[in-house]
Parts: C-alpha cells; sequence; structure tokens
C-alpha cells in the first residue's frame, strides 16, 4: 500500500512533465508576468508601507526594491510565516478545486463556505458563555466546521426532497446561512463579554495576523488533500467523469463524495482566516479553471491547478505585506484572476490564441485544396495548355475575388503555379502533383460516400469538401484499399458525378 | 427454450390480469395478440396453472427479470417486467420513445430504484454478480470535455478489478490498450476524448466494456448517432461476443436493422409487449401494438420485414 500512491506520484509527475511540453516556456513566461502585473496592481493602487504613517497621506510611494526583495525572498520570519501558509492553502485549495469542478459542484464550495458564518459566531458565544476567550481558533474552526456540514446537507435535503434544482437550493442555502451568521455576529456585539473584534476578519480574511500554528494547521489541511487526492485518484477521476458507470460498478458514491466533500471543507474552513468566507470559493475555482487551458489529462490539470493556487498565494499575500491596505485575501483572488485570463489567451490546449491560429491555419489549407482542386478539374475538363482564367476560378466556386487572389498570389510563391498567357494561370509539374493528391483524397471520399453511405452523389461535393480536409491519411490508405483496385491506385479515380 | 416460452405466455396472462386498466397505456385491444404470435404455445398455457412466481424462471439465466415495477415520482415507467434472457444471445430491446428502455437496465444495474420486483444475473442478486456484468451508458450521459484520454476512459473498466486506492498499473493498462485495438481506436488511444467524433466516442465507451471481459453485457443505444463504419465494427464485436458465448442486451433505435443485427427481440413499451425469437416476435402486429399508431415507423417496419424474410429464406 505505501508503494502505492508513491508510484502514482511519480507516475502523474511524469506525465505531467510530457504533457506540459512545449508549454514549459510559456508557463516560466506567466509566472513572469504575473509578477508584474502584481506589482503594477500595488503602484497603481496607491501602496504605502510601512505602518507609521498617518491614514490621510494618499502619496504614492512604492516599496523600495530592498522591500520587494525582502519579501519575495521571504528573508523575513513573519512574512516567511504568511507566504508560505497561503501558498500551501492556494496548492490544496487548487488540487481539491479541480475535482469539485470536475464534478460539477463549484458553487457547492460557496454555499459551504458561506454557511460556515452562524459556526463560527455560535462557537464564540458558546466559548465565552463557558469562560472561555471566545478566540480560540480550534473552536472556532470546529464551529465553521460543523455547520459547513450542514449547509452541504440542507443543499442535498432540499435538491432531494423537493424538486427543486440544486442552484435554487445552493442560493437559499447560501444566504440563510450567511444571514443567519451577519445576525449573530450583530447579538455578539451587543453581548458585555469581551470583544468580539477580530470576527469579521473570517468574512474577508486577515492573512497578515496569521500566526505560525495557523501555518501549521494549514500546512496539515494541504498534505491531507494533496495526499488525499492522489489516494483516491483513480476513484474520484471516475465518479466525476460518469457516475453511472462508476455506480455500476460497485463504487459507492456517497462515500467518495463524502470524502471529496469533507476534503473541501477542511481547505475552505482552514482557509477562512486568511482570504476569507466570500472569497474562498475563488481559489477553489479559478486556478482549476486556468489550468484546464494548459492540459487535457487530469493529472497535470491538478499539478497546474495546485501551482497556479500556490503561486497566487505567494504573489497575494507579498504584494499585501508590502503595501499594507491592500487585504491579501483579495490580491490573492486577483492574481489568480489573472493567470485565469493569460490562460485563457495564451493556454497551449484551449486558449484563445492557439485556437484562433489553428482556424487560421485550417482555412488556409483549405483554400489552398480549393484553389489545387479548381485548377486541377478545369485542366481536366480540357481548359487550354494556356491557362485557367480568374473568371473561370470564380465561377467554379463561392469565393470572393480577393480571396482568389490571396490564394492565387499564395500558390504562386510556393511554387504550385506560373502565369501563362493574359493573365491566366498554369500548374507547375510539383503543383499538378500536389493538385492530384488533392484531388484524389476527394473522389476516394465521394466514393466512399457514395458507396457506402446511402447519400445521392449529387449530395456528396458539398460535404465531403469539408470532410476531406479532416481525413487523415490513414483514413485514405483505408479507402484506397477499399475501393480502388491495386493496379489503378496512382491514379485519380473519376468523379462520381458530373463536374 | 420452448419451456421457456410457455411459461412466458403464462407469465404474461397473470401480469395481464394484474395490471391496471388498460386503457392508461393506450393498448387496449392488444392484449390478447400479444400471444398471437406463439399460438402453439397459447393453447397449451392457457390450461396450465399458475406457478408461484421464482420457481418458474432458470436459475441458470444470464438475466432474470422478475415482475419489475419501476416508477419515477409515483408515476410508473416500466410496469411488471417479467423476462429470461437466453445465454449467449445478442438480444434488442425495442419500443418508442419513453417506453422505459433505459430505465429497464438502469433498474437491473440499481441505478434507479425498483418499486418491486427482483433482478438475478446468472440466479444472484445484481450486487453479488458486478463483475459479470458490463455496462454501455448513453454517450449523451457524460461530459466528453472532461480531461482524460481515450486509454484512460477504457482503462476505467478495469478499476473495479484493480480494487480500491490502488494505481492502474502497466497490465491494466495493456489490457485497455487491447481492448481499444479491438475496437479499431488503437491509434487515438492517447487522443483527449473531445477530439473523437461521436462513432470514435461510442466505440472508446464499447472498448471500457469490453475490458471488464463480462459475461452479459447491457448496452444503452450503442448505435445512437455513429457514423456506418462504426456501426458495422460495433455489430461485427457485438456477433463476436455472441460467438464467445456472452449475452448482449442493446436498446437499439432503427426498426430497419433489428432483424438483421439481433437473434431476439424485446418489444417495450412500459411493459414487454413481446420478447422472443426476432422472426416470431418482430411482427407488423406485435410492431403496432408497441408504437401505436405512429405510421412512419410503421413504414419503416414494414421494410424491416421485408428485409428480415428475405434474409432468413
Amino acid at each position: 500500500m505505501s508503494a502505492g500512491p508513491g508510484g502514482r506520484e511519480s507516475v502523474i509527475g511524469a506525465a505531467c512533465w510530457r504533457g506540459l511540453g512545449c508549454g514549459r516556456t510559456r508557463v516560466v513566461g506567466l509566472l513572469g508576468a504575473l509578477v508584474i502585473v502584481c506589482a503594477s496592481t500595488s503602484a497603481a493602487a496607491q501602496a504605502s508601507f510601512g505602518r507609521s504613517k498617518s491614514l490621510a497621506d494618499t502619496r504614492l510611494e512604492l516599496p523600495s526594491a530592498a522591500q520587494v526583495a525582502d519579501v519575495l525572498l521571504l528573508r523575513e520570519y513573519n512574512t516567511r510565516v504568511v507566504v508560505i501558509g497561503t501558498m500551501l492553502l492556494g496548492l490544496g485549495a487548487g488540487v481539491i478545486g479541480t475535482f469539485l469542478l470536475l464534478r460539477k459542484r463549484a458553487l457547492m464550495g460557496d454555499a459551504l463556505s458561506h454557511a460556515t458564518l452562524p459556526g463560527i459566531a455560535l462557537a464564540f458565544i458558546v466559548m465565552t458563555r463557558f469562560g472561555g476567550s471566545g478566540k480560540s481558533l480550534p473552536g472556532l474552526l470546529l464551529g465553521a466546521t460543523i455547520f459547513g456540514g450542514i449547509g452541504v446537507a440542507c443543499v442535498l435535503l432540499i435538491r432531494g426532497a423537493t424538486r427543486l434544482k440544486e442552484d435554487t437550493a445552493l442560493g437559499i442555502v447560501l444566504s440563510v446561512f450567511f444571514g443567519l451568521g451577519v445576525s449573530l455576529l450583530g447579538v455578539i456585539q451587543k453581548m458585555d463579554t469581551g470583544s468580539a473584534a477580530g470576527l469579521e476578519s473570517f468574512i474577508y480574511g486577515k492573512t497578515a495576523s496569521m500566526l505560525v500554528s495557523d501555518a501549521k494547521l494549514i500546512a496539515g489541511a494541504a498534505a491531507l488533500t494533496v495526499v488525499g487526492c492522489v489516494v483516491f485518484y483513480k476513484e474520484f477521476s471516475l465518479l466525476c467523469f460518469d457516475e453511472s458507470f462508476a455506480r455500476s460498478q460497485g463504487w459507492p458514491r456517497l462515500l467518495l463524495d463524502g470524502v471529496m466533500m469533507a476534503m473541501v471543507v477542511m481547505i475552505t474552513v482552514i482557509g477562512l482566516g486568511a482570504v476569507g468566507l466570500i472569497l474562498m470559493i475563488a481559489l477553489l475555482v479559478i486556478p482549476p479553471a486556468a489550468a484546464r487551458f494548459w492540459s487535457h489529462r487530469l493529472g497535470p490539470t491538478v499539478l497546474i491547478a495546485g501551482g497556479i493556487g500556490a503561486v497566487s498565494g505567494w504573489v497575494g499575500a507579498s504584494v499585501s505585506a508590502l503595501a499594507a491596505r491592500l487585504p491579501a485575501g483579495a490580491i490573492i483572488v486577483l492574481t489568480a484572476a489573472s493567470a485565469f485570463v493569460l490562460s485563457m489567451i495564451f493556454g497551449v490546449r484551449r486558449g484563445v490564441l492557439v485556437r484562433a491560429v489553428e482556424q487560421w491555419r485550417l482555412r488556409r489549407s483549405v483554400a489552398r485544396q480549393h484553389l489545387l482542386r479548381a485548377m486541377y478539374e478545369a485542366e481536366e475538363s480540357g481548359a487550354a495548355a494556356a491557362g485557367v482564367g480568374e473568371g473561370a476560378l470564380l465561377r467554379a466556386r463561392t469565393w470572393s475575388r480577393r480571396a482568389l487572389r490571396g490564394g492565387l498570389r499564395r500558390a504562386r510563391s510556393a511554387g504550385e503555379i506560373e502565369p501563362g498567357d493574359a493573365g491566366r494561370w498554369r500548374l507547375t509539374e510539383a503543383g499538378r502533383a500536389a493538385a492530384a493528391r488533392v484531388v484524389r483524397n476527394h473522389r476516394l471520399w465521394e466514393l466512399y460516400l457514395v458507396t457506402h453511405a446511402d447519400i445521392a452523389p449529387s449530395h456528396v461535393d458539398r460535404d465531403a469538401d469539408e470532410l476531406e480536409h479532416v481525413l487523415g491519411a490513414a483514413m485514405v490508405e483505408e479507402l484506397e484499399l477499399l475501393l480502388v483496385r491495386d493496379e489503378s491506385r496512382a491514379v485519380v479515380p473519376a468523379s462520381p458525378h458530373a463536374l | 427454450m420452448h419451456r421457456s416460452l410457455k411459461e412466458e405466455a403464462s407469465r404474461d396472462a397473470r401480469s395481464h390480469e394484474r395490471a391496471e386498466p388498460s386503457s392508461e397505456f393506450g393498448v387496449a385491444s392488444s392484449r390478447v395478440d400479444v400471444r398471437g404470435t406463439q399460438t402453439t404455445v397459447t393453447a397449451a398455457s392457457a390450461a396450465s396453472p399458475r406457478i408461484a412466481s421464482g420457481e418458474e424462471h432458470p436459475s441458470n439465466s444470464p438475466l432474470s427479470i422478475h415482475d419489475m415495477t419501476v416508477a419515477y415520482h409515483r408515476k410508473p415507467v416500466l410496469w411488471d417486467v417479467d423476462f429470461d434472457a437466453p445465454e449467449g444471445r445478442l438480444i434488442g430491446i425495442v419500443g418508442p420513445n419513453g417506453a422505459g428502455k433505459s430505465t429497464l437496465l438502469k433498474a437491473v444495474l440499481e441505478l434507479v430504484p425498483k418499486a418491486s420486483g427482483r433482478v438475478t444475473i446468472y440466479g444472484a442478486p445484481y450486487r453479488r454478480q458486478r463483475r459479470l456484468v458490463g455496462y454501455v451508458p448513453q454517450r449523451e450521459s457524460v461530459d466528453w470535455d472532461f480531461p482524460v484520454s481515450a486509454l484512460d476512459v477504457v482503462a476505467m473498466g478495469t478499476y473495479a478489478r484493480i480494487g480500491w486506492l490502488r494505481p492502474v498499473t502497466r497490465k491494466y493498462r495493456d489490457a485497455a490498450l487491447a481492448a481499444l485495438s479491438r475496437v479499431g481506436m488503437a491509434d487515438y488511444a492517447d487522443r483527449q476524448i473531445s477530439q473523437l467524433s461521436g462513432g470514435q466516442q461510442q466505440r472508446v465507451f464499447l472498448a471500457r466494456a469490453l475490458v471488464q471481459d463480462a459475461k452479459v453485457y447491457l448496452m444503452d443505444e450503442p448505435f445512437a448517432g455513429v457514423d456506418a463504419a462504426t456501426e458495422k465494427a460495433i455489430v461485427r464485436i457485438l456477433h463476436d461476443l455472441r460467438d464467445a458465448g456472452r449475452t448482449v442486451l442493446a436498446v437499439h433505435h432503427d426498426l430497419q436493422t433489428v432483424p438483421e443485427y439481433f437473434d431476439h427481440v424485446m418489444l417495450l413499451n412500459m411493459r414487454i409487449v413481446a420478447s422472443g425469437p426476432t422472426r416470431d416476435v418482430f411482427t407488423r402486429e406485435n410492431l403496432q401494438k408497441t408504437y401505436g399508431g405512429r405510421l412512419t415507423l410503421l413504414e419503416q417496419a414494414a421494410h424491416a420485414m421485408a428485409r428480415g424474410i428475405a434474409n432468413s429464406e
């Protein structure tokens, strides 16, 4: 057993390295960009370093390079505690958040974190009643955990017992529990037993007050989460991907969901003090969402999500240490959001940029093949050796004059066509060979459709135009074997319909 | 076989007595004719006494469904389904939309609760025989944007054998790869599943069931939305499974291909209208009872029957 998870870890690691492959340099670039973004944020927000300044002091003052270096390199003990604590929190939240997101339960985390507030308030009241300080962290977190659990149970109960949808149930639970919590905080204010100041920090988070014991707690929770996700990797992925198959195989859905939600509760409750209950959901949701743009595999996605979470925690805590007026929770979330935006644009898997380039390449290649085919078919149907005119080409397909001219220009510089007499165009030797290949693929596909799919020949042309470009070499090979006798393999088969 | 048909007919008669007023299901006139296709049997069964439930099912049947009723929100979806699957056959489950075909499979797999009835796989309850059953859910039931490769999905079929908390070792990956090549998808093993076509996704699902090496396969619309090549490939695999003695139940929509693909057919419309060997049961009148007045479908069926008869002669 002990060898099991360890072995898997290394497998995931290797897979991640492979998966990142070409994206590795981009990741490094991304991290650099993040630092820059956050540094400029701190500047723009009229940050002032040090607490001796008066509140009216709004002068723009950047922290010195030495101060920045001190914080980023964790030279100061307090900063080190806070930064490492938030980093680990981001790591744990990113890892378990990936599964939460894939289970399509992202908002469950939000309802959960809001539901903890009455628990915190009640724990405070109970502890002060029994003569305690009321601010003992374990006590408050216990209250938070119990009410977080109650909140989740309420969502499941409302969904199961009524025919309301999950989003409705989440909305009810989230707002009612939060309202209850705020009322209880009001009650506490009126109590004469000691100060309740500090409880509000659970709403917005107060990273700077993190103690070593808090950081240790976070480290423990993050480690437990990571180990849990490694150990249950196979079970979680199956449950998230195909619940009914998992159940048909005898995997206990309730138990697995329970384990997953328990980890979410743990990370959420632990993170309340650092980022606050309103913003906690961002740490659970944004890093996994950003990670999805970098990988199509689950293992790497989990690791990248953890990484983005950790970096967000690191940068957020550092910036807020440099600019004391900026709340760490908000900066952490904003950092994660910048990572998300950058991933969305530059992500190697589904990034906007990559997709645009792919689309552009595909259009280019389709246009080239269309041109070659039009030229080839014009020559085939007996065009003079003088070449094919632009007008004839324009009539051959529905394309604009501009698109056609662009295509002709590119084909010429690729050496596939050459100018003939009187503004006409001729295929070069190389161009003819390429065109023959294109036309042959096209017609094989047409033949396939005609013989195999009961589609009338007159309907085939349009379909084939779109499909042949998706058709790989292997398929063409298969079609050849299927349809063309061996001796005629090199020959372009005749078109099955009138040209 | 003859025996089980007889019993089926006698049960049919009983379940009709028990059923709610037939107008509810809109099949009033069809009752008596259900057994019209088994006329030789009907006469005998009319005289046979009632047999206590449970004794009438052969204990070694790959799948026995005893008087199963399934209801969603108090509305019955399946009523008194009673069925014994013959071993080593390809069984098509056919019926109109909302007839409860998927629900039947899900109830067998205990994915939806049964209001009453009992299901056994080779004589024992499903929860003790999970290993013997392979399930292919509807393709639309999962999110194909999930970050896994085709091979990862197929490997999920081995998870039950691997057991709790253990990693997927090379042995199981190889088994998954073998299953993928069996459905002609070995070249796509590392593809993310959203990059596969509908037919390829369906093949991945089939491979996941194959890697389980089950004895009974339950497939929910394996031919839905697949291309012609995939359909052929799937049919070939189903025939291979049958030739290896496995039993396959598949929900099927295309009436035209029923006689070609399936040896047995279960006509289902909230209850079993008829079930048995395709050539006996897949008749115009049974289809009329199953589908009611849906004429276009009946037209299809007419073609199918013409083809079926031509094939069998």
